[in-house]
This record gives structure tokens, C-alpha cells and sequence, in this order.
């Protein structure tokens, strides 16, 4: 897999990790330097090496050789018996399970990193932290009395106030259910847009990281598998296997250009095209992301019509990768959009499928949802760099 | 023989329990966190030591403690010449037999406690900025207080009822070491003493049922600040 360029990273900060860790028998090898700004997502099955990652970074494990630092803080480095401990290391942990001090109204729990952080930091300040995460009215509760997603915004909060350099989340959405993984969400991309904190993001499910995830971090059986900006990496075919068959699509980029209040849809413009999706209740001129996901995607040899699809994308095939079972992957080009489309090898052979040739494709509206569509952003310069 | 006053010897039993109790309250959370969190060489030695007073005869424990802190002891004798102070044969030598011999119950209770907090809050109050002390003082000791207080009320116990031990280092001395079982075996063993025993015997009842309550009683409050509105 291609690793992103040395040029490419140099104008950012950087996390470099160099590192070789144990855990029983498990074995983590790790070489990347990731942008030690915006939000990567470390993505990879259970067993892939996600947490014994965060924790060497953390300060929890110690690895056995190599070297991690944050720009010029070198948090480990075993052969010149370098160790940072975590207290030290001003490294925000959200932990699965919030892992607030049950003794502790939320006040006290947020009151417990701030007030051992040091002076000289600079970082979020309470009365902002409190407002971004709605707190206020938790503030005398204890922890617990607090729902799930109440937890992980305390917990984040906490992280925040600790005024730490760099923000690890291990699967802070993976104890919830999916109202409240949607809400943990909404307030994840306030975070990103409010606070210019780092962030590595650990998570199983490709649909939380296209909702916050900048650069991803692909990791399978204890080897980086491949690391670069995200939708570069989701789009790319070669990783579909890992992000798996019904995950795979592609991610698509796109400004909201109207709203249709009677009918209920907002249109959205890319590269390539317009997509009209389900009312989405952000603002004229928003950028976001649009999830296309494979199986959602219908293809046609020319426009058809008498069909209930609005959602058209003239384009032009790329490629045909075959997956496991009857299923053939078409990679189609949309004035440099790519998008994905899952048929059948018996519809690619009705259709003549080939490189080169000149289709439609046909995306339900339906199948554009707030699941699917999300990532508000501030502004362009956030993206890639 | 001197008559025996019940409320000297209540008194006298109260004082040496508590004296004990207090007294290993903080090497036995020191050895409870080395016994739970720590790996080093002897670890498997300070356990059996640390447990030794529960399968040995009590009076064993007592020959030991002569041998070690008697006047001609390893320590004893090292205590005397240098800070004058004697253990054997006097309350603060009951006091350390009571604390030997409830020293394990103290010790396993305070470790059930510390092993029931979730090192993960540690790890969490370290991410925050606190140092490993910070972070076990702050987040684990309040955590871990139902585990202690019910350590001090099983020692404190084992201390009122400690005989064999205590006989053996400290003798039966009337206001000195004579607590309330070592005087209860007294009066049994006077002609007519049937009446100052029973009486004695009232009062370790009572005592019992009082340290109980009072036990159950703070272990509420506790639960209720620890786990407040669940």
C-alpha cells in the first residue's frame, strides 16, 4: 500500500511511531508518522493491534524497541532509555467506558485533569468546554446517574480540560446504542471544529470514521496495512477486503446547494454531480460528506427512462474487481469522483461491462441518510493538506 | 488476688484494640497494594508471613514475638538500649500480639477492596496529570474504603478476642494486659469468680454487638456517598 509522501508531512506537525510492542502473544509493528492535527482514524478488526496501539502512545504499555513522539516530546525512546509516564505525557485518554470516578459528582471529574494541568498550557477553558458539550446541566450529577453518551461527554470534556496535546479515543462509541452514537457523534465534529487538538480516533466501524475521520490508519494482524488521507484510502479497491464487502463504497464530498422544503429534499453538489437526498436540517453552502455505499448504487448503459431513481451520475468505468461470491465491484469515474457499484457478474456480462465504457449510475435518495451523510465542516483548509 | 474491675478491664481492652487496629491500619494497605499490584522476589515469603497468624497456634505467634521482641530479642533488645521502650509483658505489647493476629484479616480485606476498583480509573486520573500517589490516594483509597473499614472492624475484633498470643508475650498483668478474655479466664479460674465472668461476658457481648451496628451502620453511609443515586 502506498505510504503517504515525506513532502506531504513535513508541513505539519507529527506523530511519529516507530515501535515494537507485546501483548501475550500478540506482536505490534508499527512504522508511521501520522498529522499530528485534525482527526485519524485507526481502523482495524478486533485483534489488529487498535488498542495495544493507543496504549504504547498513552504511556499504559511499554513496547520493546523503537520510538514514539509527539513533534519534538519523545514520549519513549528504548534505546536511548527514554520514558515519559503518562502523567507526563499530556495525552487525552477517552476510554470505551468513559471511565469516570464514581465517587465524583461530574463537576469534581472535570475539575480533576484541570486543575493538575499545567498553568503555561494553553487549551480549552471551562466555561467554552461546558457550553460545546452541553454540561451545564450535569454538572451535580454523579456519574452514576448519567446515561451512556452523558458519560462519554463528561469524559470527553474531562480529556479536554486536562489541556492535553494530543486526544486518544479507544472506541468511544462502542457501549452505545445507536441514537446515542449519533449524539456522541454530533459532538465529536464539534470538538474537531472547535478545538485544533489531534486527534487518533480508534474504531471498527468505517461508518463513525467517515463521519470524523481526516487521515486514516489501516492496521491488520499487528502491521500498518496502509496510512494516508481518508477518502483517498476508503475509495481506494485494494483496502475494500478490509473495510469490508457491505461497508465498501465511497465517500464523496459535497457543498449543500438547496433546500426543497415541500418535497422535503436538500440538494447536494459535487465533482461529478448533484445527488438530492432526504431534508438535511444543516445550512445553504455546508460541506459534508456523502457515504455512497456499493450495494446502493445501480448501474445503467444509458439514461433509463420511467424509473422512480433521481439521483443520476453520468460517468465512465475504471476498473472491474471481482469479490467473493457473484459480486463484481465497478469502479466508476465522475469528472474525478470515483463511486462504486455492486452487481452481479450476470449483470456485468448482460450489460457488457468493460473499462472504459460509459454508464449511469443510479443511487436511491433513500439510501442517503443521516447514517450516511454527515461531517459538517468550518472550512476548505481543514481537509487534506 | 486482686478483685477484678470490669471497667478497667473494658477500658483496658478498648484501649489495646484500638491502639492495635490503628497501629497496622497503614502497613496493611502498604502490603495489601504490594501484594496485589507489585512482582518482585519475596512476594510469595511476605504473603506467607503476612497469613502465617491465621494457620499458626496463637500461642506459636507468641513464642515467635517473644523471641523477636522479648527483652533479649533481635528487636526487643535493639528497641531498649536504643529508645528504652519494652514490649514484652506490658500493653503495648498486648497491643502488638492483638495486631499480629488480626493483621491477616486486615490485610485480605483491604486487598478484596483494592482489587475491586477498576485500575482503569488510575489509568484515566494519570492520562489527567496525576502522578501514580496522586492518582492512588485520590481515586483508589476513597474507592477501596468499604474494604478497609470492614478490615478494621474484623481486626479490631480478633484484637478484643486475642488469648493465646497475648498470654504468651504479654502475660496476664491486672491493668496492664489483663483484657477482657484474658480476665474472663481468670475469674473462671478463682474460686467464685462465676459471677465477675458472667459479667465480663456481658460486657464482650455487648461490646461485639455495638463494634457490629456501629460497622454496619458506616458501611451504609459509605456505599451510599460511594455509589450515590445509583
Amino acid at each position: 500500500m502506498e505510504q503517504p509522501s515525506p513532502a506531504r508531512l513535513a508541513a505539519c506537525l507529527v506523530l511519529s511511531l516507530d515501535f515494537t510492542a507485546r501483548r501475550g502473544d500478540f506482536t505490534l509493528e508499527i512504522a508511521a508518522e501520522l498529522p499530528a492535527r485534525g482527526i485519524t482514524g485507526v481502523f482495524g478488526r478486533s485483534g489488529a493491534g487498535k488498542s495495544t496501539l493507543i496504549d504504547s502512545i498513552a504511556g499504559v504499555a511499554r513496547p520493546l524497541r523503537g520510538r514514539i513522539a509527539l513533534d519534538d516530546a519523545v514520549f519513549v525512546d528504548i534505546a536511548r532509555r527514554h520514558w515519559t509516564p503518562i502523567e507526563a505525557r499530556r495525552v487525552g485518554y477517552v476510554f470505551q467506558d468513559a471511565k469516570l470516578f464514581p465517587h465524583l459528582r461530574v463537576i469534581s471529574n472535570l475539575r480533576y485533569g484541570l486543575r493538575r494541568a499545567r498553568e503555561a498550557a494553553s487549551g480549552a477553558d471551562w466555561e467554552r468546554v461546558i457550553e460545546v458539550m452541553d454540561l451545564a446541566a450535569l454538572l451535580q450529577r454523579w456519574p452514576n446517574s448519567l446515561s451512556g453518551g452523558e458519560r462519554q461527554r463528561v469524559a470527553i470534556a474531562r480529556a479536554l480540560l486536562a489541556r492535553p496535546r494530543l486526544m486518544l479515543m479507544d472506541e468511544p462509541l462502542a457501549s452505545l446504542d445507536a441514537p446515542r452514537k449519533a449524539e456522541i457523534l454530533h459532538y465529536l465534529e464539534r470538538l474537531r471544529d472547535e478545538y485544533p487538538l489531534p486527534v487518533i480516533y480508534v474504531s471498527h466501524s468505517v461508518d463513525e470514521l467517515v463521519r470524523v475521520a481526516d487521515h486514516l490508519l489501516v492496521l491488520a494482524g499487528g502491521r500498518v496495512l496502509a496510512c494516508g488521507p481518508f477518502l483517498e484510502l476508503v475509495a481506494d479497491a485494494r483496502l475494500q477486503p478490509q473495510l469490508g464487502r457491505f461497508e465498501a463504497g465511497s465517500v464523496v464530498e459535497c457543498t449543500v446547494e438547496a433546500h426543497d422544503e415541500a418535497l422535503e429534499l436538500s440538494t447536494l453538489v459535487f465533482t461529478g454531480g448533484r445527488l438530492r437526498v432526504p431534508r438535511l436540517a444543516v445550512a445553504i453552502g455546508t460541506r459534508l460528506r456523502a457515504r455512497l455505499r456499493a450495494r446502493d448504487v445501480a448501474l445503467a448503459t444509458r439514461d433509463p427512462p420511467d424509473l422512480s431513481i433521481t439521483n443520476r451520475v453520468h460517468g465512465r468505468i475504471v476498473e472491474l474487481v471481482a469479490r467473493d461470491g457473484p459480486y463484481v465491484d465497478v469502479v466508476v469515474d465522475a469528472a474525478g469522483t470515483r463511486l462504486h457499484a455492486l452487481v452481479t457478474r450476470e449483470s456485468c456480462a448482460r450489460l457488457a461491462l468493460a473499462p472504459g465504457r460509459a454508464v449511469v449510475a443510479l443511487i436511491k435518495a433513500v439510501a442517503l441518510d443521516s447514517r450516511t451523510v454527515g461531517y459538517q465542516r468550518r472550512a476548505r483548509e481543514d481537509v487534506e493538506g | 488476688m486482686t478483685p477484678i474491675d470490669w471497667s478497667e478491664v473494658l477500658v483496658l481492652s478498648l484501649e489495646v484494640a484500638s491502639l492495635a487496629t490503628a497501629a497496622s491500619l497503614l502497613p496493611a494497605v502498604l502490603v495489601a497494594w504490594l501484594l496485589a499490584r507489585c512482582r518482585f522476589p519475596g512476594r510469595t515469603f511476605l504473603d506467607a508471613l503476612v497469613h502465617a497468624p491465621l494457620v499458626l497456634p496463637p500461642v506459636v505467634v507468641g513464642y515467635f514475638l517473644l523471641l523477636l521482641f522479648g527483652a533479649h530479642g533481635l528487636i526487643g533488645r535493639w528497641l531498649l538500649e536504643s529508645f528504652g521502650i519494652r514490649l514484652a509483658f506490658t500493653e503495648a505489647g498486648a497491643a502488638l500480639a492483638g495486631a499480629v493476629m488480626g493483621f491477616p484479616l486486615l490485610v485480605r480485606s483491604v486487598r478484596l477492596g483494592l482489587d475491586a476498583v477498576d485500575r482503569g480509573l488510575e489509568t484515566a486520573a494519570r492520562s489527567l496529570g496525576a502522578s501514580p500517589l496522586d492518582a492512588f490516594v485520590t481515586i483508589t483509597l476513597p474507592l477501596m474504603l468499604p474494604g478497609i473499614l470492614a478490615g478494621l472492624v474484623l481486626s479490631f475484633a480478633a484484637c478484643l478476642g486475642e488469648f493465646g498470643a497475648t498470654i504468651t508475650f504479654a502475660a496476664n498483668i491486672p491493668g496492664e494486659t489483663r483484657t477482657l478474655t484474658l480476665a474472663i479466664y481468670t475469674a473462671l479460674q478463682t474460686p467464685g469468680g462465676e459471677a465477675v465472668a458472667a459479667r465480663l461476658v456481658a460486657v464482650s457481648l455487648g461490646l461485639a454487638v455495638t463494634a457490629l451496628a456501629l460497622a454496619e451502620w458506616s458501611n451504609r453511609r459509605l456505599r451510599a456517598w460511594l455509589h450515590a443515586s445509583c
